[in-house]
């Protein structure tokens, strides 16, 4: 049972690092997701391990245990419409208004790359969608790997991918799924933390950050979406999650889908 | 309700699938292989088709040809559920006619998966 004033500790530095918000009463969570990272460290209990960090851990095992902590939920094609709007529409859409310029679009938490290959997989057979240019960050280095490697495992394959994506797109290696160069060299990884600022990165057409404002302390979800609405490039989009809460800062686009617009770019084109 | 037939030799299998699929909200009907799956669909097709690939008698890519021949044999959705993962073999049954493939082991969360990316979810 971990104490406590561990889980207090860990729920304090996760606010601090990443904006996270953990529930200090929710210590199974706790547990389920620092047990791997504990046992990979060698460490004899999750407890033992809070309690190292609490006590002086370094720098390299605090932000594990963060990362850990903010690991997003991630399988293929989560909400097979969502996709099949996003390359079908959205994206050529987006590529005519910028008259033949690349579209930039960034998966802003994109745990092993399911969400940005997913869309990727898509675009890549899509026919009528001009250049796009993938990004694709996390906080988590660990995820990132496993993104760029482009390696999963049959349990992982089966979430979300059609049948037909996974002959097409992907050749078994081992007892491992591993999807196609083609596709993998679409996209540029980054590590990013949601918290720092994000402007060195640019500006984006489309931008995916699903799943991401339940998991951050309100003030954090409030800064990144002020983030967010600087990093679209005018007339862009953002992609939230389907209970996500835009701010009065953005304006529903799709009846069906929950993307958004920035409110100046729908008042200049409804101008 | 949508109906599911699942057509599988392992009594096992045939009950956790009931239980998932009972849980997802279709009737459920079972056959052990494809010769009593065929007598189920001549007497109603069912919404969708839960099909093993190995089984004795009739085996599950030659239920699914003679089943894509019969009148009403194209409406339900096939999805193969069996313990081989090579790919070659995947692209096999889809192209028999198959809907979608599962992997054996799998759980609930990757059939309701496969049903809600079909359209045939409860």
């Amino acid at each position: 049972m971990i104490a406590a004033q561990d889980l207090e500790f860990l729920a304090a530095l996760c606010l601090k690092r990443a904006g996270l918000k953990v529930d200090p009463a929710k210590a199974y969570l706790v547990e389920s997701r620092l047990a791997p990272l504990a046992r990979r460290e060698c460490f004899s209990s999750t407890e033992a391990f809070v309690a190292a960090l609490r006590h002086g851990a370094d720098d390299r095992l605090i932000w594990a245990a963060v990362e850990a902590m903010a690991l997003p939920e991630r399988e293929f094609f989560h909400d097979y419409k969502v996709f099949d709007a996003l390359a079908h529409e959205v994206a050529p859409a987006l590529s005519r208004a910028r008259g033949g310029e690349p579209v930039r679009i960034w998966s802003a938490a994109c745990g092993a790359g399911q969400e940005i290959y997913s869309l990727a997989m898509l675009l890549a057979d899509a026919p009528g969608v001009g250049k796009v240019e993938l990004f694709a960050s996390d906080l988590s280095e660990r995820s990132l790997e496993k993104a760029q490697a482009g390696r999963y495992s049959q349990f992982e394959i089966q979430r979300g991918l059609p049948a037909r994506m996974l002959v097409r797109h992907f050749e078994k290696d081992g007892e491992s799924f591993v999807l196609s160069p083609r596709v993998r060299q679409m996209v540029r990884w980054r590590r990013v933390n949601l918290m720092d600022d994000l402007s060195r990165l640019g500006q984006f057409d489309l931008i995916l950050c699903r799943g991401v404002l339940s998991q951050l302390a309100p003030e954090a979800g409030g800064r990144l979406m002020e983030q967010l609405r600087a990093g679209l490039a005018p007339g862009g989009a953002l992609l939230l999650g389907p209970s996500d809460s835009a701010g009065r800062n953005f304006v529903r686009v799709a009846p069906d889908l929950a993307l958004y617009a920035t409110a100046e770019t729908r008042a200049r084109s409804a101008a | 309700m949508p109906t599911c037939l699942v057509v599988d030799d392992s009594r096992v299998i045939r009950k956790v699938s009931r239980r998932i699929l009972e849980d997802l909200g279709f009737e459920v009907a079972e056959a052990s292989d494809g010769v009593e799956a065929m007598a189920w669909c001549s007497a109603v097709m069912p919404d969708v088709i839960l099909l093993d690939w190995r089984m004795p008698g009739m085996n599950g890519l030659e239920f699914l040809k003679t089943l894509r021949g019969e009148t009403g044999g194209d409406h339900p959705k096939v999805i193969f559920c069996s313990v081989e993962n090579d790919l070659h073999a995947i692209r096999e049954v889809l192209d028999a006619g198959a809907d979608e493939y599962i992997m054996k082991p799998f759980d609930g969360g990757i059939l309701a998966g496969k049903l809600d990316y079909l359209g045939v979810a409860a």
